[in-house]
């Protein structure tokens, strides 16, 4: 079931970035990785994408299960082997499009949550080893899936379209936890910025370093694919510049000012008066 | 634990988050870092109508463990679940933060991290998820230096975004009381329907998510009583033992070689994971 017309974004954007790069040997039909080129060197560039057929039933709609989690540590651990030598570190890309965890019996049997500690780890360990870590969300980036595949970036780049959303629990899922209905849900998050699943809403909360408007967010243009691809490359040289391999680059903007103070207050109180 | 030892002991899962840090580090040693008369507490909770907490649920807990110097950070499950929100969040992710650059600056701070909790805190939802990687980012780096130790010993367990930090720490220890998953009962329920899993059937939970499974399938390293003393000495025998020569994390080519051992058309069964793991883990 990867005939083009269904594609999805992730597997469109990243054909798009790539030239239709073709997709590395050995990899399961979810985990799609793409040795291409960014700023004219070598990168990386992975995605996660829905299989209907998927032997794992909880997997067919492009969530992010026990293979997949394990998959990308893999993917990503490659490339940290690869450059182990090297004084200059390739890129990677996560392009993300990932609609939730799976939710199964099956992957909490399995320890779903080692396999997404799995990919995590090796995202940052890929980043502190020097990797520059993108993150480009040009779809769903739900909850643990996106812990997995992604929010470990340097950079975060969302596409400013409807169709892309960050969220930590679907909403139904999350008005039962709540105790609350679907509509009173939507109410509060129409006022409460964070509980919100819309892009605009998140990117004011001061974690995205750019938001790009597009033409086409699930079938990209040619405009389209070099706009994003001019901002990859200015993230590529914006993290290169930046001598920090941690996450603090997403503590700069006002909107962070809470998470920025808690770490002042802890850091003035660290050491014994 | 006979009739005797269970009147002897103290119980850990019946203290406060405040209480068990100060049962793990050293006697007289615990200094509280933005401690409840700081009153920083949530910005997001008070125009929901959902009272505030003076520690926004999280303990920083600075001290000692067997003379060195350590963190605490204990979550309070008995507020929210535990949920993790933006002061919350950031009060584990700073500290760990800190501890790293102790650790690179000579001084070999170690830090136990006490998981009691839900995941991300809906009600802050998205700040939540950020604060929870930040988290996790920080604890990949800590552990380049020294063994990061968690536990989890009930009674709400470790779910959502921060199993995944329990995922990423140099040892995990559980008690029979404790669960560790992922996704929440109720949730995976919604999700996925009664016929996958059904929330309210404790014994059918446990025998998946419960401490005991886990350490018998190898996703934690320690079982133990509910006994605060036995906990303590579990962690400090794990921050001497020192990170791992492998974290579990890093075990992908392990766990997939066992992954293509399963068969996905037949449900699984908590015997058949802890007999595939025991053998290629």
């Amino acid at each position: 079931m990867t005939s083009t017309k269904e594609q999805s974004r992730g597997a469109a954007w990243l054909a798009a970035l790539t030239a239709e790069g073709r997709p590395a040997d050995g990899y399961p039909q979810t985990v799609r990785v793409v040795d291409g080129s960014l700023a004219g060197e070598p990168a990386r560039y992975i995605t996660v994408v829905p299989d209907a057929e998927n032997p794992f039933p909880r997997v067919r709609n492009g969530e992010v299960g026990l293979i997949e989690g394990w998959t990308l540590a893999r993917a990503v651990r490659e490339t940290i082997a690869a450059d182990a030598e090297r004084a200059t570190k390739r890129p990677i890309v996560a392009v993300i499009d990932v609609t939730s965890q799976a939710y199964g019996r099956r992957e909490e049997a399995y320890g779903i949550h080692q396999a997404l500690a799995g990919a995590a780890a090796a995202y940052a360990d890929a980043r502190l080893a020097g990797h520059p870590v993108i993150g480009l969300i040009v779809g769903k980036a739900m909850s643990g899936a996106l812990l997995a595949h992604g929010y470990q970036a340097n950079r975060l780049i969302a596409l400013d379209d409807a169709g892309v959303m960050v969220h930590a629990m679907g909403k139904a899922a999350a008005a039962r936890v709540t105790l609350r209905t679907v509509e009173e849900l939507e109410a509060l998050a129409a006022t409460i910025p964070p509980m919100a699943y819309d892009i605009n809403s998140f990117a004011t909360l001061g974690l995205l370093w750019r938001l790009l408007h597009v033409e086409r967010a699930d079938a990209p243009t040619a405009t389209d694919v070099d706009r994003v691809e001019t901002c990859l490359v200015e993230a590529l040289a914006d993290i290169r510049a930046d001598r920090r391999r941690d996450l603090s680059g997403r503590l700069k903007q006002s909107a962070r000012r809470t998470s920025k103070e808690v770490r002042e207050r802890l850091r003035a109180e660290w050491q014994e008066g | 634990m006979n009739c005797e030892e269970l009147l002897q002991r103290t119980s850990f899962i019946e203290l406060s988050a405040r209480e068990r840090a100060r049962a793990l580090l050293d006697a007289g040693s615990m200094r509280e870092l933005i401690g409840p008369f700081e009153r920083m507490v949530s910005p997001w909770l008070a125009r929901q109508g959902v009272v505030t907490q003076a520690d926004d649920g999280v303990v920083v807990a600075k001290g000692r463990i067997d003379r060195e110097p350590a963190v605490v950070l204990a979550i309070e499950g008995a507020y929210q679940g535990g949920s993790m929100g933006e002061v919350g969040g950031a009060k584990i992710a700073g500290a760990l933060e800190l501890a790293a650059e102790d650790n690179r600056r000579g001084i070999p701070t170690r830090a136990v991290i006490v998981f009691e909790t839900g995941g991300v805190r809906l009600q802050e939802a998205n700040l939540g998820l950020a604060a929870i990687a930040e988290i996790h980012a920080a604890i990949v780096d800590l552990r380049r230096y020294q063994a990061v130790v968690g536990i989890t010993a009930g009674t709400v367990g470790c779910f959502g975004g921060m199993s995944i930090a329990a995922g990423l720490c140099s040892h995990m220890i559980v008690t029979q009381e404790a669960r560790l998953g992922l996704n929440g009962p109720a949730v995976i329920e919604q999700e996925a329907g009664i016929a996958e899993y059904d929330s309210r059937d404790r014994p059918f939970i446990w025998s998946f998510t419960g401490g005991e499974q886990r350490y018998r399938s190898k996703l934690a390293d320690a079982y133990v009583d509910d006994d605060a003393h036995a906990i303590r000495e579990t962690i400090r025998a794990a921050l001497r033992a020192g990170a791992p020569a492998r974290h579990r994390s890093d075990r992908h080519e392990d766990f997939l070689a066992c992954l293509a051992a399963v068969d996905p058309t037949q449900q699984a069964r908590p015997d058949a994971v802890r007999a595939l793991y025991k053998e290629g883990l």
